[in-house]
């Protein structure tokens, strides 16, 4: 049981669409982890130091400001971005992860 | 006397994480006995102790103890999530932050809100293909088992311990103050209950509680929500405007105000809520209760939906609350407008309840309160007893040897001692200032335990000597900036001036936990180092795949 375990994981490594499924999932993840964090960061960077923009209204004659809106973009937005992400990892990413998961066991049985 | 708004502030400035996590510490005056909500709340806890029975008679196995066998769904798991997440200070605390600072309290929930798409992006999927019952499984996969689980166990208990004495203290004051009980005897009733759950039910039942829990007070929160904003004919701009002209704050009251005015403070408070969020280990132990990968991920997609529905439901609230309470004598000791606030600042969305929902709905939403903070104790103590039963008896003194029974014999006693302690404790420090307390839970959970996971997790070079000085650094230092901070030197010990200028200790405590980790390992030129580094190819496989991971058991 060790052995065949062992030997389906050295063929996982060794199938060259793992490599593809790491560096496209990875790009993909960090990208979107990146999208949050510059927004996120980007907006408590406008807080500590230019706070007054926040304050000001979204459109002429609203008490709707700007400040308020962005938040509220930030909730949306995320979210979205994480409804994007567990789309796209439980269709395309899992499928080419079952096939090369799959693969390898055929290729260790052998 | 301080006016409600000088004591939010005050709490908001000292510990902000506090006045969300844990229900905020204010002296309470016992209230009279609140009739719908003590019956409310006994419909509550009768309901969950059928679930615990209905659990008990499913919890056969450890695996089903910790993690419910793997078999929560997707959905259910992400309700959990947003369970654990909520606890009854987000309702409360949140709603009167609003209330009395306005965009600050918003800022305040993004902030919040923020870590979960982070979680999913670089943790989730890794977190379930190498974990199986608690978060040590995934450090101490590739490296010294013994040494690497203790100190993950170690900083869980910490983590657990504080957190678990912050919502008793404050579940203790709010009982007081809802339902007219007296403190002891609420703090005993919240303990009891709490091991009663676990010990019968374990997950199955802590994570049922926490789902019925995450129910009511979505459905709570946004039947006031909705009652509230009817009187504004639901335009945002009527009720903006209306809470401006009546707020003190005026129209400042939609400028970011001085909660995060300096931004050191404003950014360790993100990385200590984000990160801290992280690793925190009763949440992590969630992502071990479905069955894959693909639910883990549904998981957090479905918790971060409700808890971002959630946090503006409480803007909504806090807002109207403005103009509903804050305009109403009723609500104002002697009956004057801009007196202390009836109960305290935290009481605001009760107020707000009755205001719209009479006794009824006001008792029904203390009873949500009551709820919550019994399932969040439930889910730290399971959290903190699998961290002695499984980390510490099973793996590092029995040397993964122990009989499945005798596992589950000393996780029921560890949940029984924990209980005892809980209580004790939160009886001790009924009159203290504890508000350092839930920084401090965040603060090691920033510092100690995300640090080491995510290098476990990410980078091939981590040897058990980098992991164990990182982490042992990150809790000491952690455990030090609070101890040196404001809130402890100065408010509970009684010192001038704080030794350690910020008051939150994540910007500093992190980076001397990845430093030491890096530079640490990076020394290392044992053997071992060297096998351990070797191992990480077999892991990464895992981690990326699942192929090998603990799959669901369907007993």
């Amino acid at each position: 049981m060790e052995n065949i375990q062992e030997a389906v994981t050295a063929k996982i490594r060794q199938n060259p669409k793992f490599q593809t499924l790491v560096e496209r999932r990875g790009r993909f993840a960090w990208t979107l982890a990146a999208i949050v964090l510059v927004l996120f960061y980007g907006f408590v960077m406008v807080v500590a130091f230019s706070p007054a923009v926040l304050g000001t209204p979204l459109m002429e004659g609203s008490h709707i400001t700007v400040g308020l809106s962005a938040v509220l973009f930030i909730f949306v937005f995320s979210w979205l971005l994480t409804a994007y992400y567990v789309r796209r990892a439980n269709s395309e990413f899992d499928a080419l992860t079952k096939d090369i998961v799959n693969q390898a066991w055929q290729e260790a049985r052998q | 006397m301080k006016t409600p708004r000088a004591l939010i502030f005050n709490l908001a400035l000292l510990a902000p994480v506090s006045a969300i996590a844990g229900p905020a510490i204010e002296a309470t005056e016992k209230q009279g006995i609140n009739l719908h909500a003590i019956v409310m709340f006994i419909i509550f806890v009768g309901m969950t102790l059928g679930i615990t029975y209905w659990a008990a008679r499913r919890t056969k196995s450890t695996s089903d103890f910790y993690t419910a066998g793997g078999g929560i769904t997707g959905f259910q798991n992400g309700l959990a999530i947003a369970g654990d997440y909520m606890s009854a200070a987000t309702l409360l605390g949140l709603t009167a932050m609003v209330y009395t600072q306005g965009y600050d309290g918003y800022i305040y929930m993004i902030a919040f809100f923020v870590g979960w798409p982070i979680i999913l992006f670089l943790m989730a999927e890794r977190l379930r293909n190498l974990g199986r019952f608690t978060f040590a499984d995934i450090t101490s996969y590739r490296l010294d088992q013994g040494k690497v689980r203790t100190m993950a166990a170690i900083s869980s208990l910490t983590v657990v311990c504080f957190y678990l004495i912050a919502q008793m203290v404050g579940a203790g004051q709010l009982i007081k103050l809802l339902f007219g009980l007296d403190y002891n005897v609420a703090i005993v009733v919240v303990g009891a209950l709490m091991v009663v759950y676990v010990i019968f039910g374990g997950m199955i039942a802590t994570t049922w509680v926490q789902i019925i829990k995450a129910c009511m007070l979505l459905a709570g929160g946004t039947l006031v929500m909705l009652l509230a904003f009817s009187q504004f004919d639901f335009s945002i701009e009527n009720l903006l405007e209306k809470a401006m002209s009546v707020h003190k704050l005026g129209p400042k009251l939609v400028y970011p105000g001085s909660l995060l005015a300096d931004p050191v403070t404003a950014i360790s408070l993100g990385l200590g809520l984000m990160f801290g969020t992280a690793g925190l280990p009763h949440i992590l132990m969630r992502f071990f209760t479905v069955a894959d990968a693909k639910e883990a991920r549904k998981s957090v997609l479905y918790a971060s939906g409700f808890v971002a529905y959630f946090f503006n439901v409480i803007l909504i609230m806090g807002l109207c609350a403005i103009i509903i309470v804050g305009q109403n004598p009723d609500f104002f000791e002697g009956g004057t407008l801009g007196a202390k606030v009836v109960g305290g600042g935290n009481m605001i969305a009760m107020h707000l309840a009755k205001a719209v929902g009479g006794d009824l709905l006001l008792g029904f939403l203390a009873a949500v309160a009551f709820a919550t903070i019994l399932a969040v104790v439930s889910g730290l103590a399971l959290a903190g007893a699998s961290a002695i039963s499984h980390d510490l008896y099973s793996r590092v003194i029995m040397k993964g040897q122990a009989s499945e029974a005798n596992e589950m014999r000393v996780s029921k006693i560890a949940t029984i001692c924990l209980g005892i302690v809980a209580i004790t404790l939160g009886i001790l420090f009924e009159k203290q200032n504890i508000a350092f307390m839930v920084g401090l839970a965040f603060g090691v959970a920033a510092a100690a335990n995300f640090p080491v996971l995510i290098l476990s997790m990410y980078w091939k070079g981590l040897t058990t000597r980098g992991a164990l000085v990182g982490g042992y650094g990150g809790l000491i230092s952690a455990v030090l900036f609070v101890v040196f901070s404001k809130s402890v030197w100065v408010d509970v010990l009684g010192n001038a001036a704080p030794l350690f200028p910020y008051t939150q200790p994540a910007l500093f405590a992190m980076p001397i936990a990845f430093l030491s980790a890096y530079v640490f390992s990076k020394l290392d030129a044992s053997k071992r180092a060297a096998e351990e580094i070797d191992a990480f190819e077999a892991q990464y496989v895992r981690a990326q795949t699942g192929y090998g991971a603990a799959k669901a058991a369907a007993h």
